[in-house]
C-alpha cells in the first residue's frame, strides 16, 4: 500500500492513444516522440523511486519551437504534458500520468551566450547544473546554486523547484540568481520573461515561474546570473557530543556576525555510514558541522579563527581545521557521498522541511522522538546555516507495510517542522510527496489564489496534473480537463 | 465608513476591505506618504493608511529573520536592526528627496515597491531578502505566503510577485526578512574624470574580481567633473587587503583617492535617493540596462533629449532627468531603450504629463495578458490603488 493516491488516468485519452502519438510523430522529426514501453521505461519515475507509472509518449524536443508544436498539439487534443529535466527530483515532480506525455528537456543542452562583461549566461534549459559552471570556469567565474545531483540535474528543473545547494547561505537560491526565461505556455505560445540585467519592470512573473514545478509553463531558455569565483575557500570540521549543541553553534556563529558559505551538519548515524564508505576519517561524535568560508587565504583564516572561537565555548569534543586543498576535500568528500553512502545501509525517503536556525536543536528532538515512535531510523544530514533540514527516514522498499509507516513517520517530521515556524520543503518541491500536507502550511485561500495563478497560465490544467496542490482541491479544476479531453480528442482525430 | 480607513489590525482591515469590495469602492493604499506620486494617477474613492500595523512581530538576530507589520517605519526598522548589529542589505532608496515629499517610509511600501539601493548590484533586491508576506486581497481575503525561513519553495511564490505590485494584487499586511550583519567597515574609492566608457570598463573589471565591491556609481558634479565610485566592505583586514588589492589592479591607470568615515556615509546615501535630482520637478526616468549598453544609452539620450545622467549598479541602473517638460521625451526615452533593450520607468513627472503616457515600461502583449489576468484574480473588481500600474477602467 502507498499512500499517495494519483487520478484515475482519463479512458478517453488512452483509448486514443495511438492516435495522439500518430499527431505528434507527422509534426515533428522522427526521433522526437517515443513510444516504444521499452524506451518510455526510464521515464516511468523520477528520484522518489516508490512511485512509478509508464506514460503515453515520451517526447524529446531540440528547440523550443518543437516544444511549442508538441504543447500546441497537447492542448488541441487535451493531453495532459508532464515536464522533465533529468529526473532527480526527490518530490515525484516529474512522475508521469498514464494519460500524460513526457516532455523532456534533456536534448536542449546547449550554452547559447557567454557575457562575462555583463555577468550572465544565457542556456538552453535542459543543460545540466555543472555544464553551466563549467562553461565560465575559465573566466574565473561559477554559476552558484549548487544541489547535490549538480553533475545530472538539469537548470529547468532547478528552475521548476527553485533549487538551492549547500552553498546557498551566502549566494541564495535559484530565484536569486536567475535574470531571465524563454517559456513555452501551455497552449504553445512562446514567451519571453526576465532581461539580461538585473531588476525588471511590473509585475515579477519571473520570480512566480521560479518554483512553480512545471504548473505554468515550460521553461527552454534561461538567463543566468554569474558571480566570480571566491579567491580560496576553506572548511572547518567541529563535533559535540550532543547534536543539540551543535544546533547552537550554527545559531552562535551567525549571531556573532558571520555568514559563511556553508554550514552543513551530520548526525551520528550519517557520519558512521558516511565513513565506511567514502574514507573521509570522520570522528566518532554524536553530531558534527562543517562550516566553510571564503576569500583570501588572510580573510579565511581571520573567519576561522572566529568561528574556532565561538566554538571552543560550547566544549567540542573535536575541532579540525583544514590547512590544505586535500584536507578540504576530504571534510566535503563524505559530506557530498552522505546521501549514497546512506543508500547503501537502507532505502530512504529523504525529507526536506526547513526550520527557524533557532528551533534546530528542539526540531532535531522531536525527529528522534516520532523515528523511535515509528521504529524507524532516521540519519539527519542537512545545510544547517539555513535551517533546511533533510532527514532520511530508513526503510525497506520491499516491505510495503514499511513504507507507508515511513511516509505516515516523513508527515509527522514535516508537520512538526511547520509548527516551529517552518515549511514543508526547503528546496525539492512539493511534487505528489508533500502535495497532500499542503494545508498543514496553507489554508484554503492561500492555495486557492494559487491556483488562480495557474487558471491564468494554464486554463484546462494540462501541465503537470495532480502535482504540488492537494487531490482534492484541485479536483472540479482537474475535472474541467476531463472535459474538455473527450471533446477535443474526438474533434481532432475523426 | 468614512473616506479616510485606518484599521487597527490585518483582521480589521480584511473587513474594511470585503466592505469596500462589497460596495464596489476603490482604495487607494497609503503607508508614510513619501512615495504616493509614484506610478500612473491613481483616482480612487478612499484612504486606507496602514500606519496602526505598527508592530516588529519578531526578530531572531540568531536566525538572520525580521517579521514586521506592513506600517513600521523603516528607520524603527533600522535602528532595531542595528542593535544587534544587522541591517537590511539592500538599502532601500528614501524617495522624500526626490518627491520633495515629507512623513516616513514604511516597511510595506518599500516591499510594494520592490525598493532598493545602490548594493543591490552585489547582494540583491529587495525581493531578494524578502521571505514572506501576508497580504489582504482585492476580496478582502487575508492571504499568506512563504514564511519566517530562508529556503521555501512550498507551493507558488507569490512572495517575489507581491513585492513590486504596487498593491494592485494586495494590501500587504506583514512582511518576513532575511536580514544580515553590518560589516566592521566600508568604505570607497573614488576616480576623477573617467568617461562613461571608461567608467563602465572598470565596473566590469571590479564587478568581475572577488572583491565583493558593494556598489558601483559614476556622474558628474556640478562642475562638470565625473566621479567614479567602487564602495568596499567587510572585516577591517578584509577591507584593507580588498583596498590594496584593487588600487594594485588600477593604479596603473588611475589616479584613486579614498572616501570614508561620514563622508563615505553620506556619500552613499546621496546615490541610495539620487539626491542629485533633489528639490526639482523635472521629469526623472529610472533605466535598466545590461551595463556594456550604458554608454551608448547615455550618448543617445543627451543628444537627444539633453538628460543629466547618473549610472549606478554597475551601469545597470541609469536615472535620467531630463531638463525640461516636453512631455519627459518619451518618445525618445522609450525608443532608444527598445533599441538598446533596455526598460525604462518614468519615476517623476507632472500629473499633465502622467496622464499621457504610461509611467511603467511597456510589456510584450503575451506577458501583459497574463499579468492582467493575475490582477483581476487577485483584485477582481479593481478596488485597490487602481490604474497605479495597469490602467483599469471602473
Amino acid at each position: 500500500m502507498t499512500a499517495i493516491k494519483m487520478p484515475i488516468p482519463n479512458p478517453a485519452i488512452i483509448e486514443r492513444s495511438e492516435n495522439i502519438v500518430r499527431v505528434l510523430m507527422e509534426a515533428l522529426p522522427k526521433d522526437v516522440i517515443i513510444f516504444d514501453k521499452a524506451e518510455t521505461l526510464a521515464y516511468e519515475c523520477d528520484a522518489l523511486t516508490a512511485y512509478h507509472c509508464s506514460p503515453l509518449a515520451v517526447a524529446l524536443p531540440r528547440t523550443t519551437e518543437e516544444v511549442a508544436t508538441i504543447m500546441r498539439l497537447c492542448h488541441e487534443m487535451g493531453v495532459p504534458v508532464v515536464p522533465r529535466g533529468s529526473g532527480t527530483s526527490l518530490a515525484g515532480g516529474a512522475l508521469p500520468t498514464a494519460d500524460s506525455i513526457i516532455l523532456g528537456t534533456s536534448r536542449l543542452n546547449k550554452v547559447l551566450e557567454k557575457d562575462i562583461k555583463n555577468r550572465f549566461i544565457r542556456v538552453q534549459a535542459g543543460i545540466t547544473n555543472l555544464k553551466v559552471s563549467e562553461a565560465v570556469e575559465n573566466d574565473n567565474f561559477f554559476y552558484a546554486p549548487d544541489p547535490s545531483s549538480q553533475l545530472a540535474c538539469a537548470i529547468a528543473g532547478n528552475i521548476a523547484m527553485n533549487s538551492g545547494g549547500a552553498h546557498c547561505l551566502k549566494y541564495g537560491v535559484t530565484t536569486n540568481n536567475l535574470l531571465g526565461v524563454k517559456m513555452v505556455l501551455a497552449d504553445g505560445e512562446i514567451i519571453e520573461i526576465g532581461a539580461e540585467h538585473i531588476d525588471n519592470s511590473n509585475y515579477d512573473l519571473l520570480g512566480l515561474i521560479c518554483g512553480s514545478e512545471g504548473q505554468l509553463g515550460i521553461v527552454t531558455e534561461a538567463i543566468l546570473k554569474i558571480l566570480p569565483k571566491a579567491e580560496g575557500a576553506r572548511p572547518v570540521l567541529i563535533g559535540y557530543d550532543k547534536p543539540e549543541i551543535a544546533g547552537t553553534c550554527v545559531a552562535d556563529i551567525i549571531k556573532a556576525g558571520i555568514v559563511p558559505v556553508a554550514i552543513e551538519y551530520m548526525d551520528r548515524l550519517s557520519i558512521e555510514a558516511t565513513d565506511k564508505f567514502s574514507g573521509a576519517g570522520y570522528p566518532d561524535v554524536e553530531a558534527m558541522i562543517i562550516v566553510e568560508v571564503e576569500g583570501s587565504e588572510a580573510e579565511i583564516d581571520e573567519q576561522l579563527e572566529k568561528i574556532i572561537e565561538i566554538a571552543k565555548k560550547l566544549q567540542p569534543s573535536v575541532l579540525r581545521l583544514s590547512k590544505s586543498d586535500e584536507e578540504s576535500a576530504l571534510i566535503w568528500k563524505g559530506r557530498k557521498s552522505a546521501f549514497g553512502a546512506v543508500g547503501r545501509i537502507a532505502d530512504y525517503i529523504c525529507l526536506d522541511g526547513t526550520v527557524p536556525v533557532s528551533q534546530l536543536a528542539n526540531v532535531l528532538k522531536q525527529i528522534g522522538e516520532l523515528s523511535k515512535q515509528a521504529g524507524l531510523e532516521v540519519a539527519n544530514v542537512f545545510h544547517a546555516g539555513d535551517g533546511n533540514m533533510h532527514p532520511l527516514i530508513l526503510y525497506n522498499a520491499n516491505d510495503k507495510e514499511e513504507l507507508a509507516i515511513a511516509e505516515q513517520l516523513g508527515a509527522d517530521i514535516l508537520r512538526a517542522c511547520v509548527k516551529a515556524g517552518g515549511c514543508l520543503t526547503g528546496e525539492h518541491g512539493v511534487g505528489i510527496e508533500k502535495r497532500d500536507l499542503m494545508g498543514s502550511q496553507y489554508s484554503i485561500d492561500d492555495m486557492q489564489i494559487q491556483m488562480k495563478v495557474k487558471d491564468c497560465f494554464d486554463p484546462d490544467w494540462l501541465l503537470n496534473p495532480a502535482k504540488v496542490f492537494p487531490l482534492e482541491l484541485s479536483e472540479t479544476r482537474r475535472a474541467k480537463l476531463a472535459g474538455t479531453q473527450n471533446k477535443n480528442i474526438k474533434g481532432g482525430a475523426d | 465608513m468614512s473616506d479616510y480607513l485606518t484599521p487597527q489590525n490585518e483582521k480589521q482591515l480584511s473587513e474594511f476591505v470585503t466592505s469596500a469590495y462589497n460596495d464596489n469602492i476603490s482604495l487607494r493604499i497609503v503607508g508614510g506618504g513619501t512615495r504616493l506620486k509614484i506610478g500612473n494617477i491613481v483616482k480612487a474613492d478612499k484612504q486606507i493608511s496602514l500606519a496602526k500595523l505598527n508592530k516588529i512581530t519578531l526578530y531572531e538576530p540568531g536566525a538572520l529573520t525580521l517579521v514586521a507589520q506592513a506600517g513600521v517605519k523603516y528607520k524603527e526598522i533600522e535602528k532595531t536592526l542595528k542593535s544587534a548589529g544587522q541591517r537590511l542589505a539592500f538599502e532601500p532608496i528614501d524617495h522624500r528627496d526626490i518627491f520633495s515629499s515629507s512623513g516616513e517610509p514604511t516597511i510595506g511600501s518599500i516591499v510594494a515597491g520592490n525598493f532598493s539601493g545602490p548594493r543591490r548590484v552585489r547582494v540583491g533586491a529587495c525581493r531578494d531578502f524578502l521571505i514572506g508576506v501576508r497580504f489582504v486581497n482585492g476580496e478582502g481575503k487575508i492571504i499568506k505566503n512563504g514564511g519566517r525561513v530562508m529556503k521555501n519553495v512550498t507551493g507558488l511564490d507569490l512572495v517575489k510577485l507581491m513585492a513590486g505590485s504596487f498593491g494592485t494584487l494586495g494590501i500587504i499586511s506583514e512582511v518576513s526578512f532575511k536580514t544580515l550583519p553590518i560589516p566592521q567597515r566600508e568604505l570607497t574609492l573614488l576616480i576623477e574624470g573617467l568617461n562613461s566608457q571608461q567608467a563602465i570598463d572598470l565596473f566590469s573589471e571590479a564587478l568581475a574580481s572577488p572583491y565583493e565591491i558593494s556598489g558601483a556609481s559614476h556622474f558628474s558634479e556640478n562642475n562638470g567633473k565625473t566621479k567614479t565610485y567602487l564602495r568596499v566592505e567587510g572585516f577591517d583586514s578584509q577591507v584593507n587587503y580588498r583596498l590594496e588589492k584593487i588600487k594594485k589592479t588600477f593604479s596603473s591607470n588611475y589616479e584613486i583617492d579614498i572616501v570614508d568615515g561620514v563622508k563615505h556615509d553620506n556619500l552613499w546615501k546621496k546615490i541610495r535617493n539620487v539626491a542629485m535630482f533633489k528639490g526639482s520637478n523635472k521629469p526623472l526616468w529610472r533605466i535598466l540596462t545590461k551595463p556594456t549598453n550604458a554608454p551608448q544609452i547615455e550618448r543617445e539620450l543627451i543628444d537627444k533629449t539633453g538628460a543629466k545622467i547618473i549610472f549606478d549598479w554597475g551601469g545597470s541602473l541609469i536615472w535620467a532627468q531630463m531638463e525640461e517638460e516636453n512631455n519627459a521625451h518619451s518618445d525618445a526615452v522609450r525608443y532608444i531603450c527598445a533599441q538598446n533593450k533596455a526598460q525604462s520607468n518614468l519615476i517623476r513627472a507632472s500629473d499633465k504629463v502622467k496622464e499621457k503616457l504610461d509611467v511603467f515600461h511597456p510589456q510584450p502583449e503575451m506577458v501583459a495578458k497574463l499579468s492582467n489576468c493575475i490582477r483581476k484574480k487577485f483584485d477582481p473588481k479593481s478596488i485597490l490603488n487602481p490604474s497605479l500600474i495597469f490602467r483599469v477602467e471602473r
